[in-house]
């Protein structure tokens, strides 16, 4: 136990990474090529971050399977999936150099799958014009976060030939976590943490810190997400003055495993719907025509021949409604099974066998073969898997400046990848995710090697330090105090009853009341045991960042008086003109979180030419119309 | 539907530890890391255990039960007869460090002694041209999720803690099978390091790890074997690993 400061295990780096997944690896990469000294945290082991779960694909127009593909047409793709509330300068950047973020990847050893001309392969997916997905089969994730580690490692030895050392410049702490940004005179100054193992505390002296902490799924009862998905960065920042953006939009994934119940929520790769896969109900019926929203019906197909069709000829037939974006199908699916078409596990089936061979399912989609076969006994070969939605990903983040990364309001601050907010406005699309991670992970790296050629590094003050010291002590220091496993299972409840896909202003306000006695009740939460490796004592930070999480989403849930994307409201069905122009913006200031609205920044005039304007019109104001975009 | 089951979990630290009977609830469909969260929860708050994904993809909640080297994730309760006690163990040939929790930092000093994937020298990113035949071989080996549940097994480290110096154990022949196999990588003799450097001599092919092996890599018939097989040709003739690289340039360009 470290009590006294002589004792404290310290650490001075230039750039201080948080988050060891695709996007802290692509910003480590990224500050020590441009010669800075880095420290790399990571809460688990090196290598097993939640990057690995990813595993439809990497979207880059690079136009290997259709030419017409360009980064103009992605962008327009995702700002219509985001239904225009992204913040249009992150999605510019991100389909402009999303093909060079893999194309260096493969210069880095990745191995993707390839066309016959043998350039890397493309492949459909959900709301994506053109076959825009580089994969790996559907372990494409897995190869991304491989092939960063092993880029850090290539840097590790080129340092150990150059300097003597391998962690000259690049250490990765692995099973540590981050309790608090350090900040002095206002402006960043680095981080406190423990070591999972022992429980022994480090202060981090650093300048620039980029958190990439990824997402929040731990918050809802029915995740795909793995245990470290507890909003650590989001709530870190929140802390450290920053501001979240539009925390109401959680991306529910239509098609998780429902059955059986240990398994629920494991994610099913929309891969299988890419490939052909479709869904019914219990009556067979093929129930996504009937869910084409207006502002799609030019894109879908509305009959199932024209569906069938589109496999094999994409330039005269419109999509199949299965490869709606996601929030689309995750509501179809909730309504089916709440008018009691669903099965008897509150599912819909997903079906892939009738379309392609057995042999060509197991090439495609092995780990979605094997993990049927394994955790549910089906063989999706032969049956339909049963399927229903699942929190999957949070759309809301970190307020940043687009280009550098920059966190608004904490100089020092940087944030990409999941935990940063904006780029996918209010539903991402499948496939943007990866290739978010490399995009903007290397430009929060360029974003604080910029930084530090202005500025220079403050030292901890010792207020700051006993304060740290503090906090990590006190559960341990409580005796009789509630159990955090129980406490964290009731928020769960709480958020999946009251705020999940289809929400009302009672039940808002009513989780708003149950958030705030939670967060009384957790100061008294009580821990057994040593520090070492002690999972119950790791939970009481994690829930109390949850906390903050679970309180940011409802109160900008309950201010959002519209259904756009991973926000449907029961009481206000359709979408806003005027609510489309206002970001929520999350503060915390010290007690609880304040959501106040800002103008979302508009389109500029080059951008905003990229569209049809009959199609802008179902979006935006006469006003905005008539002013046809920015200066 | 819920089941009693019987546990017996290894508890102790680096410096003791005893199996402890548990008895717990198991409900239709569960896997082992279920009923350890369980226990967590409703018995043993500090009870340490590794997990991430609990999908089987990430490789992180590796242990033994009983005596078999598996992810907990991965292990349905159903797969054991009703009345059979079902032990848990950390994996043995990597030091404790509380209760189910190894020290695994074994294979990661490993991971930094193999050479990095080296590119042809001049060649531009997205100038890369590639075969999906040629890809699948090294795919095979990348489909490895690092649970280490081969290295634990391989009984070249696992009775003998002084061959962990010389000896890379089967994750990293197959690193090496998939670098050397990757139609891009330009280095040499990797296979020859292997025999000389990472210890390939000292396997004798009682294919152990790919037994064990959750993604089913063929570790022992499609990595080991070949390079063992080829490195001795190779040893005596340049010429042919030129060959076999000019021959996938070609491919390439």
């Amino acid at each position: 136990m470290t009590n006294n400061s002589a004792a404290l295990e310290r650490h001075k780096y230039d750039v201080l990474v948080i988050g060891a997944g695709g996007a802290g690896l692509r910003a480590a990469v990224e500050a020590r090529e441009a010669g800075l000294r880095v420290a790399i945290i990571c809460k688990s082991l090196f290598g097993k971050a939640h990057t690995v779960m990813a595993e439809g694909g990497a979207a880059a127009s690079m136009g290997n399977v259709n030419e017409k593909d360009n980064w103009m047409v992605h962008f327009r793709d995702t700002m219509r999936g985001g239904k225009f509330l992204n913040h249009y300068r992150m999605a510019e950047l991100h389909a402009k150099e999303a093909p060079d973020r893999i194309w260096e990847l493969e210069m880095w050893g990745a191995l993707f799958d390839r066309t016959k001309e043998g350039k890397i392969s493309q492949r459909n997916f959900g709301g994506h014009e053109y076959p825009r997905l580089a994969h790996v089969g559907d372990r494409t994730g897995l190869e991304l976060i491989r092939t960063m580690q092993q880029r850090i490692v290539a840097l590790q030895q080129k340092d150990k030939q150059e300097h003597g050392d391998a962690e000259s410049f690049i250490k990765v702490f692995a099973e540590l976590t981050i309790t608090e940004i350090l900040k002095e005179n206002g402006k960043v100054a680095g981080a406190y943490g423990y070591w999972r193992e022992n429980g022994n505390e480090v202060l981090f002296e650093a300048p620039a810190v980029v958190l990439a902490t990824g997402g929040v799924g731990k918050t809802f009862k029915i995740t795909s997400n793995s245990w470290e998905g507890t909003g650590d960065g989001h709530a870190l920042a929140l802390k450290a003055g920053g501001n979240l953006v539009d925390m109401e939009f959680l991306q529910f994934h239509p098609t998780g495993m429902v059955w059986p119940p240990s398994v629920r929520g494991i994610l099913v790769t929309e891969s299988v719907r890419g490939e052909g896969g479709i869904l019914t109900n219990t009556l067979g019926e093929r129930f996504m025509f009937k869910y084409i929203p207006d502002v799609f019906k030019d894109k879908y197909a509305d009959n199932e021949a024209e569906a069938d069709r589109w496999y094999l000829d994409q330039d005269n037939n419109r999509r199949p409604p299965e490869l709606l974006p996601r929030d689309e199908v995750a509501r179809a699916i909730n309504s089916e099974v709440k008018a009691g078409r669903g099965t008897e596990h509150g599912g819909v089936f997903l079906d892939v066998s009738k379309r392609l061979s057995a042999e060509v399912i197991k090439k495609r989609l092995p780990s979605m073969w094997h993990q049927f076969y394994e955790l549910a006994g089906v063989d999706i070969t032969k049956e339909a898997m049963e399927v229903g939605p699942t929190c999957h990903y949070v759309m809301g983040g970190i307020e940043v400046d687009p280009d550098t990364a920059a966190a608004v309001n904490v100089p020092g601050l940087f944030a990409a990848g999941e935990c940063a907010g904006g780029m996918h406005g209010s539903n991402r699309l499948g496939g943007n995710s990866l290739t978010d991670l490399l995009v903007f992970g290397r430009r929060a790296g360029m974003g604080a090697v910029q930084y530090l050629k202005g500025t220079s590094a403050t030292p901890v003050s010792e207020a700051s330090i006993s304060k740290a010291v503090q906090k990590i002590a006190a559960p341990f220091t409580r005796t009789g105090g509630e159990n955090p496993y129980l406490l964290h299972q009731e928020l769960q409840e709480i958020t999946h009853n009251l705020v999940g896909i289809i929400r009302t202003k009672k039940e808002l306000d009513e989780a708003i009341l149950k958030i705030a006695d939670i967060r009384m009740r957790i100061q008294n939460v009580t821990v057994s045991g040593s520090r070492e490796f002690n999972p119950g004592f790791h939970l009481s930070f994690d829930l109390d960042n949850m906390l903050l999480i679970a309180e940011s989403t409802a109160k900008s849930a309950v201010i959002r008086e519209e259904s756009r994307g991973g926000h449907t409201r029961d009481d206000f069905p359709n979408m806003s003109p005027v609510w489309r122009q206002k970001n929520n913006i999350s503060s915390f200031n010290g007690t609880e979180v304040v959501v106040k609205q800002q103008t979302l920044p508009e389109l500029p005039k080059d951008l905003f030419g990229l569209f049809d304007p009959h199609e802008l019109e179902k979006y935006m104001t006469q006003e905005e119309m008539a002013k046809g975009g920015s200066n | 539907m819920a089941r009693k089951l019987n546990l017996r979990i290894w508890r102790g630290n680096r410096e003791s530890g005893s199996l402890q009977n548990i008895s717990v609830d198991a409900n239709e469909g569960e896997v082992v890391l279920d009923v350890i969260h369980r226990v967590q929860a409703e018995q043993i708050n500090d009870l340490a255990v590794r997990w991430n994904c609990k999908a089987g993809k990430c490789g992180s909640c590796s242990m033994e039960i009983n005596g078999k080297p598996r992810l907990a994730c991965m292990t349905q309760v159903s797969s054991f007869p009703e009345d059979e006690e079902i032990t848990i163990t950390p994996l043995r040939a990597f030091p404790v460090i509380k209760d189910l929790v190894t020290d695994v930092s074994f294979n990661y000093k490993k991971a930094m002694e193999i050479p990095s994937f080296q590119p042809p020298e001049g060649m531009k990113p997205g100038e890369p041209r590639m075969q999906q035949v040629d890809v699948e071989r090294s795919q095979e080996f990348r489909k490895c999720i690092e649970c280490f549940l081969c290295q634990n097994t391989c009984h070249v480290i696992r009775d003998h803690e002084e061959n962990k110096e010389s000896f890379a154990g089967p994750r990293f022949f197959i690193r090496i099978a998939e670098l050397d196999m990757h139609p891009l990588d330009m280095l040499r003799n990797r296979k020859k390091k292997a025999q000389e450097e990472h210890g390939l001599g000292m396997c004798n092919i009682t294919k152990c790890c790919t037994e064990v092996c959750p993604e089913h890599i063929r570790i022992t018939d499609n990595a080991i074997i070949p390079m063992k097989e080829r490195v001795v040709d190779e040893k005596y003739d340049p010429l042919r690993w030129l060959g076999s690289k000019i021959r996938k340039r070609e491919g390439i360009l």
